[in-house]
């Protein structure tokens, strides 16, 4: 009969002591951050995986509720920390739904530009962790090269390398000048050629496709049972991507493919993140030629924006703009409404269901965080398989613990 | 494209539906939430449980009820999507699982209850889920204050000899 959760965590029951549980626990590098799994093992074979969660719970969904919209990215920076921009992206895109503000074509393609280049820095890093996991060291350090050149790039975008706040309510902080663009053309000349190392690394790799072909199977009505989304499930045969059915930010100008697979495998996973770095390349590269010139952030009268420095010190009306956005008491004034936006964060699709209630903060700002939706289907997707093979589904999840806890 | 004519026929004044910024929604109560969210999966083909989250009203300025239960609904095949909306309140508030219609509302429940107190009757293990599983409190209700009641400092801690 099938096992029970009351039974695993009574594993000394008569008829199941042939069953043995292993704790893999939360402090453990193959476990990509604090999760924890008790495994029942029959022999190698796991039986049941239970998740317990929860080891790296901050509240960040109560601070949403005493942080300002523009005060909140720097916590929605640290849910998905591998792609910390992507989550601003999204959290500015959930605020100025709300606020009912349209971005400037500059900036939409900025943020364009910045959200493929976070798809390629987390896909990078889940094909090398996934791949260190399994032992393959220098897959792992091909991609964290390339990953620098990302940081120097939002670095100079923002001045700071990984948490960029870079994201406003209306815009982003700075503008980004040509210094910015040159450097942006130089890193997708250079990747090409890493991704073909990796490629080439881990693709025909005998040893890689044992481990994972096969591995971690997740079936298409699965995939949409449990909510999965992302590229865990276009590699599962859900054709869904957010940029194409609906397009947000400038999305709809740019052409280029949605990787699926039919398999559901963790190989299959790989191979849609591997496909997805190529066509981001594409976008950027499409993006770059055509940048719109203009204003970066809404206008001023939009009162969401602090206008240029030089007005606030040389106008009166620039000096009541800057305070009637900066003062504790004042600040944006959103509808008394609700709603829900999502964006195809790099792990998935990552909403925001806001609540307001007039003020210049959230009443309640939820995450819909693709890493906890996709954790609860690894149970499922575990059961029958080896121990070696825990390790491997998991590293295909990208499973983030910031995101899977808040 | 799910008409409002189709609900309105079939759930008459017992739903209300409203639209804001191209989200559209549906205002149920509670005790016929189950019914209006089995006949969107099984009928109008909302195959995609997007979301089960929860907003306390407590300090909210007209509010009718303390809790709010949400169900954001996706229909794979048209790309539609409609909010299910209904409110619970305090004593012990309670909803019917949807873990029969969408496996993905497992843990979006539990975390709900974890972080909120609302029980989800006929879910198969409705235990908390972020928080340790000692914790007695709500978090994210409104009378639960942001630095918490000093759980942090009263944790049991296991000295090596004990252990």
């Amino acid at each position: 009969m099938p096992l029970q959760v009351a039974d695993t965590l009574a594993p000394d029951a008569p008829d199941k002591e042939y069953l043995w549980t292993l704790n893999f626990g939360p402090q453990h590098p193959a476990t990509h951050t604090t999760l924890r799994l008790v495994l029942t093992l029959d022999g190698e074979k796991v039986v049941n995986a239970i998740p317990h969660i929860g080891y790296l719970h901050s509240g960040f969904e109560k601070l949403g509720e005493h942080l300002d919209f523009n005060q909140y990215v720097t916590i929605v920076d640290r849910m998905n920390y591998l792609s910390p921009l992507a989550n601003e992206i999204a959290w500015h895109h959930a605020v100025e739904k709300l606020l009912g503000i349209e971005l400037t074509p500059r900036c939409k393609y900025i943020r364009t530009i910045f959200g493929e280049l976070l798809r390629i820095q987390d896909h990078l890093l889940n094909v090398g962790t996934s791949a260190l996991d399994l032992g393959a060291f220098t897959a792992f350090l091909y991609c964290f090269t390339q990953r620098e050149k990302i940081y120097d790039i939002i670095e100079l975008a923002s001045g700071q390398r990984f948490h960029s706040s870079y994201t406003r309510v209306g815009g982003v902080m700075f503008d980004v000048n040509d210094l910015w663009v040159r450097k942006v053309r130089d890193f997708i000349e250079g990747l090409p050629k890493t991704h073909d190392e990796v490629h080439r690394l881990l693709t025909r790799n005998r040893i890689f496709i044992d481990r994972i072909k096969g591995v971690g199977v997740l079936s298409k009505e699965d995939a949409i049972n449990y909510s999965v989304s992302g590229p865990v499930a276009r590699a599962s045969g859900v054709v869904r991507d957010l940029r194409k059915d609906e397009p947000y930010l400038s999305y709809e100008d740019f052409d280029f493919k949605v990787v699926c697979s039919q398999n559901g495998d963790c190989y299959a996973r790989y191979l849609v993140r591997m496909g997805e770095i190529m066509e981001s390349l594409k976008i950027i590269r499409q993006a770059l030629d055509n940048i719109p010139t203009g204003p970066i952030n809404v206008d001023v009268d939009s009162r969401v924006v602090l206008p240029a420095k030089p007005a606030v010190y040389r106008s009166i009306e620039g000096l009541i703009q800057h305070f009637e956005v900066m003062m504790p008491n004042r600040g944006y004034s959103a509808p008394k409404d609700e709603v829900y936006a999502a964006v195809e964060a790099p792990n998935g699709e990552l909403g925001f269901y806001l609540v307001s209630d007039g003020t210049n903060r959230a009443y309640r700002a939820r995450t819909r965080p693709p890493s906890f939706i996709h954790f609860a289907v690894f149970p499922h997707m575990i059961k029958g398989h080896m121990l070696s093979d825990v390790v491997a589904v998991l590293g295909s999840l990208n499973i983030i613990a910031a995101e899977l806890d808040r | 494209m799910l008409e409002e004519s189709v609900l309105k026929e079939r759930f008459g004044d017992t739903i209300a539906m409203s639209e804001f910024r191209d989200n559209r929604r549906v205002s149920v109560s509670a005790e016929l939430a189950y019914g209006l969210l089995e006949y969107l999966k099984l009928h109008c083909a909302f195959d995609f449980l997007v979301d089960v989250t929860a907003v306390d009203y407590l300090e909210y300025e007209d509010a009718t009820d303390r809790f709010g239960v949400i169900y954001c609904l996706l229909n794979t095949h048209a790309g539609e999507r409609l909010i299910v909306k209904t409110y619970v309140n305090d004593p012990n508030p309670t909803l019917k699982s949807v873990y029969e219609l969408w496996r993905g509302s497992d843990w979006m429940e539990r975390e709900v209850f974890d972080m909120f107190g609302i029980t989800f009757s006929g879910h198969p293990d409705l235990r908390r889920i972020l928080s340790p599983d000692e914790f007695s409190a709500h978090p994210l209700r409104k009378d639960y204050p942001l630095k918490g009641r000093g759980e942090r400092h009263n944790f049991p801690v296991i000295t090596r000899a004990e252990s």
